[in-house]
Order: C-alpha cells, then sequence, then structure tokens
C-alpha cells in the first residue's frame, strides 16, 4: 500500500480490492466529475485561504502587517516574530505540552493494553461488562463532568500541577483505545493463542510475545490519537492550572492574547510554533492517526 | 485437548484484574464524575467551602432562567444550523474523497490539515480574520464597500462566525467518516446500476446515499454531540457576546462556574446538558434503527 498518496485506512480491508493499479490507470480512467471536481476547489480555497493568512503574517514585520492587511504577500521575509516568541515563555509551555502529551499517551497505552487484553481473553461476564463501561464513557463529554473533576483534583490536592492535566485527559482518551485495541487484538488468531498456551506460556509472556507484537498497528494508531488530544487538550488546563509553571502550550496561547494584543504576526508565529509539531508528526503518522480518528467516528 | 486442560485450565488467560487499573482510573475521573455533577446540582457550592445540600433550588432555578432558555435555544440553534450546513457538504466531499484518484488523496490530506490544529489555536486565526481593522473581514467590506465589517459585533454574525468556525474546523472529521463509509460500499452495486444505465447523479442517489444510511447517523450523532458542548471556540472568538448571543449552554456554564464560582448552579446546567446530549443521541439511534447494527463496521 503506497503511503504517499493512499489515505485508505485498514477498515477498507474487507472492500473489494481497488483496481490494481493506482494513480496511472492508462486504460479505464474514472470519467471525471467536474461539478465535483468544481465543489473539492472551493473547499480548497475555503481551507487554504485562513492557512495562507496564517503563515503569510507571521512572515511580516508588525508594522508591514498594519499597513498592507493580511493577503499581501511578505515584501521580506522577516523571522522576528518568531524570534520574539521563542524568547518569551514559549519554550516552558512547549516543555510542558511535552511532558503532558508524552506522560498521558504512556498512561494511556499502558492501560488500555491491560484491560484489552483482558477484554478480548477473559472468560468472564465482568471483562464483557468492562467493554461495555468504555463504549458509554464515550458518550462522555468532558465540559459535563468539568465540575467534579476539579472537585477530585483538588481533593487529591493536585490543582495546579501538570498532573491534573495528565490524568483526566488520559481518562478521555481510554475509550477510543480501549476500542481500537480490543478491535485489533480480536483478530489474533485463536491458534496462536493455543500454540502459546501449550508451550505452557503465562498471561504476562503471551502479552509481550503475542498481543503486543500482533497488535503495533492498533497501538500505535491508540498512541497517535491519545497524543493528539493530549497537545491539544485545553479545557482540563484552563480549569485545573494556573500558574506559569504548569502553562501547556493552549493556555499559553489563550493567554498570548492579552500579551500580543495589537502584535498580529507574534501571535499567529506563535499558533504557527504550536501546530508544527504535529504537522511533522502528520507527514510521518498520517495513516495512525486518520485509523484513530475513524476510529472516533466508527464505533 | 483433554489433557491440556486438566493440566493447566487458564494457561494463557489473563484473569479480572488485568482489567482493574484502566476500570479504576476511568471510573474515577469520567463515570464517577456523572454521579458526583448529579450530586452536586442538588448543592450550594461557591468551591472553597463544602457544598450544602439545597434541594431543587437549583433546578427551579434553572427552569425560571431567562440566561438558561437563551443558552438552550442557541445551542439547538447551533446544533440543528450546524447538521443542515455539514452534512451536504461533508457528505458530498467525503464521498467524492473515498475515489481512487491520486488528485482526490492530495486534495483530502490537505483538507485534513484543519483537523490537526488545537481549537485555541484556530480560534486565534479566526479572531485575526475578522478583526474588523486589520483582517481579511476588514478587506471584503473594502471589496463589497460594506460599512460594518465588524461581524462579531453583531449578535447575528457573531453566531454566524461560531458556526462557520465550528463547521470549518470539524468537517474534515466528518468527511472522513464519510470517506470511511462510501469505500465500505460494494463496487457492484455501482456496476449493476451503471449497466442499468444509472448516471453518476443518479448512482449517488440510489446506491451511495441509502447505503450510506448508517454514516450518517453516527456523523449525526457526533455532530450534535459536538456542537451541543462545543466551547473552547466560544470563549476565544466571542465570550458569550455580543450581549449573550452566542452564550451556548456549555459557555454559560463555564461562566456560572468558573467567573462567579456558583459551581452547585453550573452543575446543574451540566447535568442539563448531559441529559440533553445523551437523550438527543439515544433517540437518534433510536429512530433509525442504529442499535440494531450487527456489525460494528456497519457505521463506518
Amino acid at each position: 500500500m503506497s503511503t504517499e498518496t493512499d489515505l485508505r485506512p485498514e477498515l477498507a480491508r474487507d472492500t473489494p480490492p481497488a483496481p490494481p493499479v493506482r494513480g496511472r490507470r492508462p486504460f479505464r480512467l474514472p470519467k471525471a466529475n467536474y461539478p465535483a471536481g468544481i465543489g473539492a476547489f472551493v473547499w480548497l480555497v475555503i481551507v487554504i485561504v485562513p492557512l495562507y493568512i496564517l503563515v503569510a503574517s507571521t512572515l511580516q514585520s508588525r508594522q508591514e502587517y498594519l499597513d498592507n492587511g493580511p493577503l499581501s504577500l511578505p515584501d521580506s521575509i522577516s523571522f522576528d516574530s518568531y524570534r520574539q516568541v521563542l524568547e518569551g515563555d514559549f519554550p516552558r509551555y512547549l516543555l510542558n505540552t511535552l511532558i503532558v502529551t508524552a506522560s498521558c499517551t504512556a498512561l494511556v497505552l499502558t492501560l488500555a493494553v491491560t484491560v484489552s487484553y483482558s477484554i478480548v481473553r477473559t472468560r468472564s461476564r465482568l471483562s464483557q461488562r468492562a467493554f461495555q463501561l468504555f463504549l458509554l464513557g464515550l458518550a462522555i463529554p468532558s465540559q459535563a463532568v468539568i465540575i467534579p473533576i476539579y472537585l477530585i483534583i483538588t481533593e487529591l490536592s493536585l490543582y495546579d500541577t501538570l498532573l491534573a492535566i495528565i490524568l483526566p485527559t488520559a481518562a478521555f482518551s481510554l475509550p477510543v483505545s480501549v476500542l481500537i485495541l480490543v478491535g485489533t487484538m480480536r483478530d489474533i488468531s485463536e491458534e496462536l493463542y493455543e500454540s502459546m498456551a501449550l508451550d505452557g506460556a503465562r498471561s504476562v509472556r503471551v502479552l509481550f510475545q503475542l498481543v503486543i507484537p500482533m497488535s503495533r498497528a492498533g497501538i500505535s494508531t491508540a498512541g497517535v490519537f491519545s497524543a493528539l488530544s493530549a497537545w491539544n487538550g485545553f479545557l482540563f488546563p484552563l480549569i485545573l492550572t494556573q500558574s506559569r509553571e504548569t502553562r501547556v502550550l493552549t493556555l499559553g496561547l489563550y493567554d498570548f492574547v492579552g500579551e500580543f494584543r495589537v502584535d498580529i504576526p507574534a501571535l499567529l508565529a506563535a499558533v504557527v510554533l504550536s501546530i508544527v509539531p504535529i504537522f511533522t508528526a502528520y507527514l510521518f503518522a498520517r495513516r495512525q492517526l486518520i485509523n484513530g480518528l475513524m476510529g472516533v467516528g466508527g464505533k | 485437548m483433554k489433557r491440556e486442560t486438566i493440566r493447566s485450565p487458564r494457561a494463557g488467560r489473563p484473569g479480572i484484574a488485568w482489567a482493574l487499573p484502566a476500570v479504576l482510573f476511568f471510573f474515577l475521573f469520567a463515570a464517577a464524575p456523572m454521579g458526583i455533577v448529579g450530586y452536586l446540582s442538588f448543592t450550594d457550592w461557591d468551591g472553597l467551602s463544602d457544598p450544602s445540600w439545597t434541594g431543587l433550588d437549583n433546578w427551579s432555578r434553572l427552569w425560571n432562567d431567562d440566561g438558561m432558555r437563551n443558552a438552550i435555544w442557541l445551542s439547538l440553534l447551533l446544533t440543528a444550523l450546524s447538521w443542515l450546513t455539514q452534512t451536504p457538504v461533508v457528505l458530498l466531499l467525503g464521498v467524492w474523497a473515498a475515489g481512487r484518484q491520486r488528485n482526490r488523496a492530495v486534495l483530502s490530506a490537505i483538507f485534513f490539515l484543519p483537523l490537526l490544529a488545537s481549537s485555541v489555536a484556530l480560534a486565534l486565526l479566526w479572531r485575526t480574520i475578522f478583526d474588523p481593522n486589520l483582517g481579511l473581514a476588514a478587506d471584503i467590506a473594502d471589496w463589497f464597500d460594506l460599512d460594518n465589517a465588524d461581524l462579531l459585533g453583531s449578535s447575528t454574525g457573531a453566531f454566524a462566525a461560531i458556526l462557520f468556525v465550528s463547521g470549518w474546523q470539524f468537517a474534515p472529521f466528518h468527511m472522513l467518516i464519510y470517506q470511511g463509509g462510501a469505500r465500505q460500499i460494494p463496487q457492484s452495486l455501482y456496476d449493476a446500476a451503471s449497466i442499468d444505465g444509472a448516471g453518476t447523479v443518479r448512482q449517488f442517489f440510489h446506491v451511495t446515499l441509502p447505503q450510506l444510511r448508517n454514516t450518517i447517523v453516527t456523523s449525526t450523532v457526533l455532530m450534535v454531540v459536538g456542537a451541543l458542548t462545543y466551547f473552547d471556540v466560544v470563549l476565544i472568538l466571542t465570550r458569550g457576546g455580543p450581549g449573550d448571543a452566542t452564550a451556548i449552554v456549555p459557555y454559560l456554564m463555564y461562566e456560572t462556574g468558573f467567573r462567579a464560582f456558583d459551581l452547585g448552579y453550573a452543575s446543574a446546567v451540566a447535568a442539563a446538558l448531559v441529559i440533553v446530549a445523551t437523550g438527543t443521541s439515544l433517540l437518534l439511534v433510536r429512530l433509525t434503527g442504529f442499535n440494531r447494527m450487527r456489525s460494528t463496521r456497519e457505521g463506518m
């Protein structure tokens, strides 16, 4: 499967195979659909223009932006706004976000792998109940429970710590990850388990030697998805932290509004810098990302 | 095989204990709070002292609160309009993106970009675009000779801006759902339709659309819940204003709970939100027979 152009996620496996030649089909080009093409082009403009404004504005000096407006090409490319942002508190916020994202992902994967393994392999009603709990959990909006979470976090004396962000964020990434992993683990064939059982393998060994290696695709999808939601999370940091030391990027951006009130290039440079890591990840992990997001929708 | 079971009946099977850490963790931070929010909705709590039981006070206040009525009305309006404006667009684009042509793959990779950024980043971007003096809004007003470029300053304009930005932000997600759905449709149905002489348009209405039924339900439920809980962009773009023109329910809850520190009443608002969101999704699922789906993949 070509990773360059094929956005087809793994779920497409059970559709009939696509025509064998992808991209180059000399004899049977599908009939071009012009109205649809025009529609797609219009949408492209709607998507691209704001993104263009975002990048172009950051490359202008503040005065140039005031004079020429958002659509103009910068006369001379200036990285001043980026320098300004990087000399401020941005690096600290970035570090906090990295810590939160890494811890969340590690926590979610550890918990999701073990619970999914149990759901798929334990012959007990209770493990099915656990699966139902997570299915129902998909429907819980974080906004609705933010007040009790605030209560729990203050009771645990975690208010204004990075853990205050990590724990609830991880909890809200769990249902999707469990869903993805249970799906992947169910595809591992019974024979493989049986042959390991014949060797007398205990469940820990089965997990590490069979289940984890066979679920790599699911694990990376779940990982990418939880990392994305941790990176972009806003509500939990907004409510559960307050000081500069614990500020993550999203909250930092929110505060930049006050700080860079009229300095739009600097404000947008901070926005760009907050997105760059994800865009880079997108280039390398597009399939996992798309699968993860489809996992949210396709339940 | 028999000997095997005798020797070690549970060889290689994990016990229920493996499920416990995740279940307990999830229970503490997601499931239990659902119960706690119910309890808090019957109390008066300022966030510092202990909550004190006030019975149905919050709920009767909720019932008679004009601000809350306005918020519910705005939330429902946002939900309905989001669905009406987004669904046709994302359905068509998703089906289009499901085609295997190279240009479609490249374009859908670009369409996907807004989904990667945080709501905060996007809201800041749109804020600068809507800026009546410096943003694109000012340029557009110039081109068309409009007097007033201050979109966010008028009630309708601000509401329309929220509607547009939420659509712009989440369209790729729903597009992706429809793209997945459209790729599940067996090619044989299209082959049969074209043998019967059906053109692209007829194929869309007689094959694609009926086959996407479950996908439409999935996308609709997610859209409804998403619109009912929409918060970040409202906070940054309009702060519920001008006046209370965009003070939708989650925003009102935030204001009441974490600005006015009336957390008991805010809990009642949150509980009402859960009831409405869950009720609407269940209703949709029942009405469309989605719950009788056999395979988990049917909905994709």
